[in-house]
Parts: structure tokens; C-alpha cells; sequence
């Protein structure tokens, strides 16, 4: 009688477990339901300003909220986090590469407590890059270089025009290129330290510089990886709401497209945070703003696949070469 | 002379005498790159400053406990701010670091099959998503649905960010638990899911708590997706179903007034969250990622309140 | 002439010409190390060897794991420059130049010295033809006439250019293993050096690839003066003319090869020899 039971018991799985993998199911998929249900939700509330205007949504440049006028375009908005994004990538990857070099290079003692302060950067909220920005760097960078930039070359560089007043897009980017930089050049520094160790012999053997040697061992290796880690960068600062909301000037509609470092503009994100609960449901204004929200999350999708695929790819070559 | 010495010679002939000139750049080069760092600690340094040194100002017993005054009076304080946000942060927690944590564990333990892979990667994929687009979805189903802003949005919303960061961490730690410890635990007769959470979890117990505790410094410093879900509030809590003040919120609020009292408020309130958020941050490094160099990878997954 | 220490006994006579046997001839030494002594954060891994290299000879490096032949190997190139936590003492002369020497830029004079890895490592982003000319346009050389040139007489001399000489053009990881090894070999010698450092070069290779760098070693010589490190007894009788054994940190025997390996003069160099530890 015991033989039967011990028999039939280790047939069956246990109940317990079976409910415990069922749960952890569950919660696996979860995300799963929530991406749907998101995408889905996003879309119907936002149907009507694509029933009202279709494809032109998105290119529009209006943004009129006024009953009976109403006409919104997201284009504006999407330069605007376009420009700002890849503005922060020109100063912020530069700096970041940098930074990575030196940790990756350094001996241990400096290298690593360095690595850790600039980490650490990482941890400060937005809203307080925002404050920062908004009350202590604005000043500085309006009156020692958009102000004397602006005298010296504002009519003459359209790049420089307008009446600086700190809240513009590049006060906007030089922030974000900031917040941005603990990202980079955390992933870029992983991805130089993954050069092998012989082949940064091999350079110094044939009397390479330092310098040289990143350039012929370690950049070449690493090429891809860093762009990875630059797309990674983008990513977060296309999706970065709140320093950039206080201080790029929230402009709106046509105005908002950007056309001088000095004049202010607007983000997708920004655009949601300044009138998302001003707008009235009752009108297009909010299926607008939720329509800018969609488009953003989708052009920030794309970005990190595109920035996964990169990394990725760029530990397939390294093992493939260690391999050999 | 052989014919290889000559054209040994010969060769060497055409080396540039440019060695003086490559050290130079080399130099350049080195203090380029260091000059890259200090423009990367200045505004660090600079950012600390300013707010330990503009918020000390405006701390005070009554700024941490009173609620705010009349816009540009300076009297009053952040006290519902400060409650907020830990009401916030406790109430996402128990959102998300349950799914989060069973998340991982279904990666970790049952994730060798094709449902499991498209989990892995839309978890990556997810916790990418811009934070103020989750803050859309949260008032969509559950603003709009109940009507009012509520703190069970806020919760919600921040739960959207923290669990996929848990579920990640949760999943690296468990596969840092060697196989022998699973194999011993069946072999002991130990039911699955015994041994999963009683064994495995418990070796696994830092890492997870690391991760657990810097998602929390997270979300503490989010502001975009309470903005249209809590709202923002002048009382302290007093139930879920209505607007609530956060510290991120207050200090945005803040910044927006023209008056000087305000710019002093939002200092201070920038004090206390930076304190509270670096505070997590250091204590997990040095208590948990210290000692075990393996956890280090979790610094730059988890980047960035927006 | 002797130099004894603590039961070793290191023959530092000058060579005696095999042939006429009644005159004692200076050989010209390519390469003298005095006195090195290499620490790894203060503990020694090379305790104050000395040793003469005669020019366009093979000197064999052997001894048992963690002896410190690769290590004192790299200080012949400054290699540690490259360590964190390592310091060097003592000279390393090539041609009467001490690399060493705080006057003199080692960039230059490490041009005179190749060095080639225990396992291959191709530049991998690079083809055949950039790798042997990486060395070459470090230093300034542009024209591609000449680049061609001596892409052809390096791959030439490491026995590789009737394999590749079709396609130099191909990614040079989609070489097999010997084939890499001969390209770093070539790599190496593009830079016109006149001292080579091998160490363990065939040790990832199979006894085919062995055998051809092997070939090309013996041919080089004629050239080039070669200090290989070797965990291979037979290696080092089949290829040196000298070898020296080291033993912990110390040099403990330092002969032609033959007297080394037939007759040795120190316990424990007989003792290895005969393979008693290793």
C-alpha cells in the first residue's frame, strides 16, 4: 500500500509547486499585460486627435487650444526633443569617452572612487538638475557665454540670435549632457575594460604611445560598443522630462521649432508636464498631449532597441576573437 | 653586411624622427582626458554645494513639519511633502517589489523557455520607457476611471517603474546562487518552490535587497509621472482617493513661483530629498555592493529619476 | 670566469670560438641585462639576474611554472610599463644603450625590440596587410609602395606569404592559430627590429603550426638575436644555441645549450633537466 502511494506521489506534481510556478507566471507576464494594455489605453484615448486630423498630427506645427480653433501639431515638439537629445550627445558623449578613459586607464585607487562620484551622479533627480539648472547654472552660462556670444555674432550666426535669457535650448542640453554623462561613460568604460589585455600588449610592443594604443587596440574593439553606449545616452535624454521642462522656456506651436540655441523651445516631454492637467478632457487638448505621449514613447522605443542590438553585438565579436 | 641588414637599414631610413611629437601628443591627449573629469565633477560638486548650502538655510523644525503657507509669505513648510513622499514610495513598494521579486524568480528559475525570453527582453525594453508616459497610463485607468486624482495612481505609476528594475536584479542575484544549492535542496526531498524561496531567495538575499533599495531611490526622486496623478496637495495625507503633495513635486511647484521665499522653500526641499536619496544610495554601496564587487553591474541599470 | 651565489654556478665565460679553439673571442653581446630584479607590489618575482645575449644566437629561457622567465622576459622591452604595481631595477643594454636609463625615450629604442605572445593576438578589427603595417605607420610611414614592400618582406621571412599572399586584404582572425602566430611574427618584425622576444610562441599551437614557427625561428636567426621562453625541453635543444634556467625568481644556469642539457653543472638545473620537478 505505501509502494502504490509513493508511486502515484512522485507522478503528480505537487500542488504547491504547481501554484507556485503558475504564480511566478503570472507575475513574469505582467509586464507583457501592462505593454499592451498601455499601447492599447494610449492609442483609443488619444483616437480623437487622429479621427480629428490623421497623419497630420504629426507634422502640424500649431498648437491652439482655444474652443472652436483647436489645431495641434506635435512636430514642434518632436525637434525639439530631437534637437535638445542630440545637442546633449555632441558635449555629453565627448565628455563621458573621456571620463571612461581615464577610469579604465587609471590604477585602482583613483580610477574606482572616481568611477563611484560620477555614478553617484546618476542618483540626482531630474527635478533637482532642474533647480540647479534653473537657479545657480543659468546665470553663470547667460551672462559669461550666451550673452557675449549673443553681442559678438547675433546677427551675423542664426545660431546665436535672440535675446538670451537662459531658458533655451541650450541651457536645455548643456543639463541634459550632464545627465547623461554617469550612463555613457559607465557603459563605455565596461565596454573598454572588455579589450583583452593582449591586445593592448600588442600595441605597446610596436612602441605605441598611450594614446596610440587606444587608437590602435582599444577603439577599434570597442567601436561599436561605444556607440552603443551613446545611443544609450540618447535614450535616456529623449526621455528626460523634468530639468528640461524648467528651463527650455516653454514655448508653444510654430515658435516652439528650433531655431537658435538662445530661443526657448519645447520637448515632448515637456510639453505633457507643463498642460497635461490644465487640459480639459472634454476637448482635443488632452487626446493631444496623450497623441505626444504615444509618439514618444515609440521614437523612445526604437532608440534603446537599436542601442541593445549594438551592445550586444559588440560582446558577440568579443567572444568571437577570444575564441580564435 | 646581409642583404637584411641593408634593408634593415634602409627602412629604418624612413621612420619619421616623429617620436618627440607623438609624446607630445600624448600629453595633450592625457590632459584632455583629465580635464573631461573635472568637467564632469564641477557641476557635481557645484550642485551639492548649492543645495547644502541654500537648504540648510531654509531648514527648520517647522519647515519639516507645518504645512505650506501663502505663496511668496516664506512661512509655512514642506511637511506634507516630506509624508508624501514616503507614503508614495512605501505604497509602490508593496506594488512592485512583489511582482518584481516573483518576476525575477520566474526568469531566474523557470526561464528557459521562449515565454521566458520575451519576458527578459520586454523587461529591458519596459523599464526604458519614458517615466511621465507611465504617469499617462496610470491616469488613464485609474484617475479617469475613479474620477479623481488619487494616491493610488501616484503608487501605481511608480510601481510601473520599480518593477521591472527589482525583477532584473532579483533575476542577476538568483543566478549568482550556485546550482549545487538547488541540486541539494531536492535532493533533500524539498518541494520546488520550498526550496526556491527558503533556500535559493536566502542566498541570494543581498543582491536583492540591493536592488530593491535602489529602485526605491528611484522612484523617490520621480516627479513627472505624479504630476497627473497625485497631483500635488497643501494638506497632509488624509486618505488614498485624493491628491497628495511629494517632495519632487513641491520643489517643482516651487521653482515656478516668482518669489524669492519660494526659490529658499525649494532649497530646502531639495536638501531633505537629496539627503534621503543619496542617503539609500551610499548606505546600499557601502553595505551591500562593497563587499561583493558582483553586484556593481546594478549601478547603471538603475539610472535617473526623471 | 664564475659567479657563484648561494649554490649557483652561472657560466658567464666569453664563448669560445668551436672552431679555432686556441683563440678566446669576444662574441658582441646584442643584449646584457645586469642586475634585474622585477617586484610585483614589493614581493620579487626576478631577483637580480644577469645575463648576456650574443648576437643572432637563440637563447632558450626555461624552468618550472612561475619561475619568472616571462617575467624577467618583458623587462627586456620595458613591458612592465604596461603593469601596474611592478617596478624594475637594474640595466638592460641593447648596444650599449641601458633601456632603462632615465635620459632616453624608451619609445625609441623599443623599437629595436619585437615581441611576440604566448597565444596570437591579430589586431582583430585589422586584415593581414594593416596588421604587419600597424608597427610601420606608428612611425611615420606612408608611402604604400614601400608599406607593400615590407608587408611582403616580413610575411616573407615569418614563412606566411605564400599562404596569404593571394588575399592580404582577408581579416586576419580568419587565419588558423599557427597562421596568426606567424602574422604576429611579422608584425614584429616590420618595425625592423634586431632583437626578438618570443615567449612561448608555439605553446597554443599544434605540433604541425609548432613545427613551422619552429622552421622560421632557425631562419630568423641568421638575422636577429632571439630570447624565446620555452616550458619545452626538447623546444629549447632543437632551436637555442644558449639557455638559461631560472628557478624561482633566480638565475641558476646559463650555458650552450648542448653543456646545459648533457652535462649540468648546478642540482637542481640536473634535476629539471631530467624532469624530476617541473
Amino acid at each position: 500500500m505505501t509502494q502504490r502511494k509513493i508511486q502515484s506521489e512522485s507522478k503528480r506534481k505537487p500542488l504547491a509547486d504547481k501554484i507556485f510556478k503558475i504564480g511566478a507566471t503570472i507575475a513574469g507576464v505582467y509586464v507583457l499585460a501592462i505593454i499592451v494594455l498601455m499601447v492599447f489605453q494610449l492609442f483609443s484615448e488619444s483616437y480623437p486627435i487622429w479621427q480629428e486630423s490623421g497623419f497630420e498630427f504629426i507634422v502640424k506645427t500649431d498648437w491652439n487650444a482655444v474652443e472652436g480653433r483647436e489645431s495641434f501639431g506635435v512636430l514642434p515638439y518632436i525637434f525639439g526633443t530631437l534637437v535638445t537629445a542630440a545637442l546633449a550627445m555632441v558635449i555629453g558623449v565627448p565628455l563621458s569617452i573621456g571620463i571612461a578613459m581615464f577610469v579604465s586607464d587609471a590604477p585602482a585607487k583613483i580610477g574606482n572612487p572616481l568611477g563611484f562620484v560620477v555614478e553617484l551622479l546618476a542618483a540626482v533627480p531630474s527635478v533637482i538638475y532642474g533647480l540647479w539648472g534653473l537657479f545657480v547654472f543659468r546665470v553663470y552660462f547667460r551672462d559669461w557665454i550666451e550673452k557675449p556670444l549673443n553681442d559678438a555674432f547675433g546677427d551675423s550666426i542664426w545660431l546665436f540670435s535672440g535675446t538670451p535669457f537662459g531658458l533655451d535650448i541650450i541651457t536645455a542640453s548643456v543639463i541634459l549632457a550632464i545627465m547623461i554623462i554617469p550612463t555613457v561613460s559607465a557603459v563605455s568604460r565596461e565596454v573598454m575594460k572588455a579589450v583583452p589585455q593582449q591586445q593592448k600588449e600588442a600595441a605597446y610592443m610596436l612602441g605605441a604611445t598611450k594614446w596610440e594604443m587606444f587608437k590602435l587596440a582599444i577603439f577599434p574593439y570597442s567601436k561599436t560598443g561605444l556607440i552603443g553606449a551613446s545611443i544609450l545616452g540618447l535614450g535616456r535624454a529623449v526621455g528626460e522630462t523634468m530639468a528640461v521642462t524648467m528651463l527650455i522656456g516653454n514655448a508653444t506651436g510654430a515658435s516652439a521649432i528650433p531655431s537658435s540655441l538662445f530661443k526657448p523651445s519645447q520637448t515632448m516631454s515637456s510639453i505633457i508636464a507643463n498642460e497635461f492637467v490644465e487640459a480639459s478632457p472634454a476637448s482635443l487638448h488632452l487626446p493631444a498631449l496623450i497623441g505626444v505621449g504615444l509618439v514618444l514613447l515609440l521614437i523612445a522605443i526604437c532608440i534603446n532597441i537599436v542601442a541593445h542590438l549594438l551592445v550586444t553585438r559588440m560582446l558577440k565579436i568579443k567572444e568571437g576573437a577570444i575564441n580564435n | 653586411m646581409s642583404t637584411v641588414q641593408q634593408r634593415r637599414q634602409q627602412y629604418r631610413a624612413l621612420f619619421k624622427q616623429n617620436v618627440e611629437r607623438r609624446l607630445l601628443i600624448d600629453k595633450i591627449v592625457r590632459i584632455i582626458v583629465f580635464a573631461c573629469v573635472i568637467m564632469a565633477i564641477i557641476p557635481f560638486g557645484s550642485i551639492l554645494v548649492e543645495v547644502f548650502k541654500n537648504g540648510a538655510a531654509a531648514i527648520s523644525i517647522e519647515f519639516l513639519t507645518q504645512i505650506p503657507g501663502a505663496a511668496g509669505t516664506g512661512e509655512g513648510g514642506i511637511g506634507p511633502a516630506i509624508q508624501g513622499t514616503l507614503i508614495i514610495i512605501g505604497l509602490a513598494s508593496l506594488i512592485g517589489v512583489p511582482i518584481g521579486v516573483l518576476s525575477g524568480i520566474f526568469l531566474s528559475e523557470y526561464g528557459d523557455n521562449p515565454l521566458a525570453r520575451s519576458v527578459r527582453f520586454f523587461n529591458d525594453v519596459f523599464m526604458e520607457f519614458p517615466s511621465i508616459v507611465l504617469g499617462i497610463f496610470a491616469f488613464l485607468v485609474i484617475v479617469l476611471v475613479l474620477g479623481h486624482f488619487s494616491v493610488w495612481a501616484g503608487a501605481f505609476a511608480l510601481s510601473l517603474i520599480m518593477f521591472p528594475i527589482v525583477a532584473r536584479t532579483t533575476e542577476e542575484s538568483l543566478k549568482m546562487v550556485p546550482v549545487s544549492y538547488r541540486e541539494a535542496g531536492m535532493a533533500l526531498g524539498l518541494k520546488k518552490w520550498i526550496v526556491t524561496l527558503r533556500i535559493v531567495v536566502s542566498a541570494a538575499k543581498s543582491g536583492m535587497i540591493t536592488g530593491i533599495l535602489l529602485s526605491i531611490s528611484r522612484i523617490g526622486g520621480e516627479t513627472a509621472p505624479l504630476i497627473m496623478t497625485i497631483l500635488g496637495s497643501s494638506q497632509f495625507f488624509s486618505n488614498f482617493d485624493v491628491p497628495m503633495d511629494a517632495l519632487p513635486l513641491r520643489i517643482w511647484r516651487l521653482s515656478l513661483l516668482p518669489y524669492d521665499s519660494a526659490q529658499l522653500q525649494g532649497w530646502g526641499a531639495a536638501l531633505v530629498l537629496i539627503i534621503i536619496i543619496l542617503g539609500i544610495n551610499l548606505a546600499v554601496r557601502y553595505f551591500f555592493m562593497n563587499k561583493r564587487r558582483k553586484y556593481k553591474l546594478f549601478g547603471y541599470a538603475i539610472n535617473g529619476s526623471r | 670566469m664564475t659567479a657563484m651565489t648561494e649554490g649557483s654556478t652561472i657560466d658567464m665565460t666569453p664563448v669560445i670560438d668551436s672552431v679555432s679553439s686556441s683563440t678566446i673571442v669576444e662574441k658582441k653581446y646584442k643584449m646584457i641585462a645586469e642586475n634585474v630584479t622585477v617586484l610585483y607590489g614589493g614581493i620579487p618575482a626576478v631577483k637580480n639576474v644577469s645575463m648576456k645575449f650574443p648576437e643572432k644566437t637563440v637563447t632558450a629561457l626555461i624552468g618550472p611554472s612561475g619561475c619568472g622567465k616571462t617575467t624577467f622576459l618583458r623587462c627586456l622591452n620595458r613591458m612592465h610599463d604596461m603593469t601596474k604595481n611592478a617596478k624594475v631595477e637594474g640595466k638592460v643594454m641593447i648596444d650599449d644603450i641601458d633601456l632603462y636609463s632615465k635620459d632616453i625615450d624608451p619609445i625609441y629604442h623599443r623599437r629595436k625590440v619585437g615581441m611576440v605572445f604566448q597565444k596570437p593576438n591579430p589586431f582583430p578589427t585589422m586584415s593581414i596587410h594593416d596588421n604587419v603595417t600597424s608597427g610601420l605607420r606608428l612611425n611615420g610611414v606612408r608611402d604604400k609602395k614601400i608599406l607593400d614592400e615590407i608587408v611582403e618582406d616580413s610575411l616573407k621571412m615569418a614563412y606566411l606569404w605564400d599562404e596569404v599572399k593571394h588575399d592580404l586584404h582577408k581579416p586576419a582572425l580568419e587565419l588558423s592559430g599557427g597562421q596568426q602566430q606567424r602574422l604576429c611574427i611579422a608584425r614584429a618584425l616590420a618595425i625592423q627590429p634586431e632583437v626578438l622576444l618570443m615567449d612561448e610562441p608555439a605553446s597554443a599551437l599544434d605540433p604541425i603550426a609548432t613545427q613551422k614557427i619552429e622552421e622560421t625561428i632557425t631562419e630568423l636567426k641568421k638575422d636577429y638575436t632571439i630570447i624565446i621562453v620555452t616550458h619545452n625541453m626538447q623546444q629549447a635543444v632543437r632551436i637555442s644555441d644558449y639557455t638559461g634556467f631560472l628557478y624561482l625568481g633566480e638565475l641558476i644556469e646559463f650555458r650552450e645549450t648542448k653543456k646545459l642539457f648533457t652535462d649540468p653543472k648546478n642540482e637542481l638545473t640536473a634535476k629539471y633537466v631530467q624532469g624530476r620537478f617541473g
